[in-house]
């Protein structure tokens, strides 16, 4: 026992520090009904993973475990040298601060004006008296300024997030991770309440704003051809497992059948 | 062909819901028992429209010449309308984040509740007895008895209101590290804020009307002035801080519509 765990934690520790790696996950929001079983990957640094597969198995749960919206049942998540699976508490939301999420509705605060919800980005960092007076630093007022310019939003500062447009709205969420400074970016499904044109801007913002960063991105997509036009690396997962983990062309319609099941759809 | 002929005539039948039809029963049988015990009879009616037909004529016209008395009345009225609304929210606000069941653990919201339902257990002038009795008479009595009923109702409201926010909006805030008073003061106040002002905004409607009656039970206000001048059979005095007390309401009502309009 204490010799495997010895084993595990070597093993572990000889990855590079800005590697992903999930050891052994597991999810059970029902005991003994595992929506992730005993899942294991190891994701490089900088580059963009997307995990695919049918609804109801496990991809948000997997994305929302890594940055611990969700708790796991079981297992270790590794990332800069922590296990992200084991924190509690203060260390916990200091781990959050650097892992910034992209959701699948957008997750603004409808009535908070766009400037805003980009510097809630900072929270982690802002004291409650600052952020209930919103005095937030010249610098970080700086960087949201920049970055709504890079998201194109620079014309809507004051406008209410209840306002805008879905594709406006993620692109705002996109800065709000941004802000973050984040060393990985999360995002549960966040084209599929986009039309397809700006489902592909939205990717292209995302995707080229992480390689210009160099941090790593997990995306949960269930548009295949878009997955293998922005990712370099693509997961299937079927039934809580990880059944298809390769490049974008090596995926193959028998992959998909896999993961998706019967062959019908495929065209 | 033979496909058709053997499938089954499917039939609906509607479901029929037991529980509401026995309750409609029960009430019915119980408001005829009720109105048997009344004793409604056409002479009473006629006696009764009588006396309030000599009533209202002694009641005009409305005599103003004691408006220093008036005043001085429904200012204490409006003051206790103000202060209990004002210290009523102060409390609200905490309790209501406290009984909120999608923020807090089960066991604080039950304390909270807890409290908030006995605050509402009694009616104002009940309270106000009270608290005249502890306090002794005067405004004081009234500001507390109409604390406590602010209280049982606005934290109330409060905390449903904390319930039905979107939890999206809150799990995007908490994925950035934030602490949790800054999750209430990003995620989840903005979501409550507007109605949290409509629920104030009608307590202060419903302070100012019960500030006028604590005074009743010695509680301070224009309602003991009310009171006497009933029991001195000044029905003309009477018909004067009627229709003053009218004003006052309809002037606050005015105030609260420019202010949910405002803060919409």
């Amino acid at each position: 026992m204490v010799k495997s765990t010895s084993q595990g934690a070597k093993g572990l520790s000889a990855a590079p520090n800005d590697q992903l790696v999930i050891h052994n996950l597991t999810k059970e929001y029902i005991p003994g009904i595992p929506v992730l079983n005993n899942l294991s990957a190891s994701l490089d640094a900088r580059d963009i993973t997307a995990i695919i597969g049918p609804s109801g198995t496990g991809k948000s749960t997997l994305i929302r475990c890594i940055n611990r919206l969700v708790n796991p049942t079981s297992g270790e998540i590794h990332f800069q040298g922590i296990d992200l699976a084991n924190l509690s508490g203060k260390e916990l939301r200091l781990a959050r601060r650097e892992i910034g999420m992209v959701f699948q509705e957008y997750n603004l605060v409808e009535r908070l004006s766009v400037m805003e919800n980009v510097l809630s980005g900072r929270l982690g960092y802002v004291s409650s008296w600052r952020a209930w007076l919103r005095k937030f630093s010249s610098e970080d007022v700086r960087t949201a300024f920049d970055l709504l310019d890079q998201v194109g939003m620079a014309d809507f500062v004051n406008q209410r997030a209840d306002a805008l447009s879905g594709g406006q709205r993620q692109r705002v969420s996109i800065a709000r991770a941004l802000m973050q400074s984040p060393a990985m970016l999360l995002a549960d499904e966040p084209t599929s309440s986009l039309d397809p044109k700006t489902s592909v801007e939205i990717l292209e913002l995302m995707t080229g704003q992480a390689k210009d960063r160099e941090i790593p991105v997990i995306i949960n997509i269930h548009d295949v051809s878009l997955a293998k036009r922005f990712a370099d690396r693509i997961l299937g997962m079927s039934n809580g497992f990880i059944v298809f983990d390769g490049k974008p062309n090596e995926l193959k319609d028998e992959h998909l059948k896999t993961i998706y099941g019967g062959e019908d759809w495929l065209s | 062909m033979s496909n058709q002929a053997d499938q089954l005539v499917r039939e609906y039948v509607p479901k029929r819901n037991w529980l509401t039809k026995i309750s409609w029963g029960v009430l019915s049988v119980y408001l005829f028992y009720v109105f048997g015990l009344f004793d409604l009879n056409i002479d009473r009616f006629i006696l009764g429209l009588d006396n309030g037909s000599d009533f209202i004529s002694r009641m005009f016209p409305p005599n103003f010449t004691r408006y220093n008395l008036l005043i001085e009345g429904l200012l204490e009225s409006l003051q206790i309308g103000v202060i209990a609304t004002t210290c009523g929210v102060i409390f609200s606000v905490p309790l209501g984040f406290l009984a909120a069941r999608n923020l807090m653990p089960i066991w604080v919201t039950w304390i909270a509740r807890t409290i908030i339902v006995l605050c509402r257990s009694f009616h104002p002038v009940i309270v106000a007895i009270l608290f005249v009795k502890a306090v002794g008479f005067g405004a004081l009595a009234g500001v507390l008895a109409l604390i406590v009923a602010s209280i049982g109702f606005i934290a109330k409201l409060f905390a449903e209101a904390i319930e039905e926010i979107s939890l999206k909006q809150i799990e995007a805030i908490r994925s950035t590290g934030a602490s949790f008073t800054n999750i209430i003061l990003i995620g989840v106040l903005p979501q409550v804020l507007g109605r949290f002002i409509g629920f104030i905004s009608y307590q202060l409607d419903s302070n100012l009307r019960n500030s006028t009656m604590v005074g009743l039970v010695g509680a301070g206000g224009i309602g003991g002035t009310l009171f006497a001048a009933f029991q001195r059979f000044d029905y003309d005095f009477v018909a004067a801080i009627l229709i003053s007390i009218i004003a006052v309401i309809m002037t606050g009502e005015g105030l609260n519509n420019v202010m949910r309009k405002l803060y919409r």
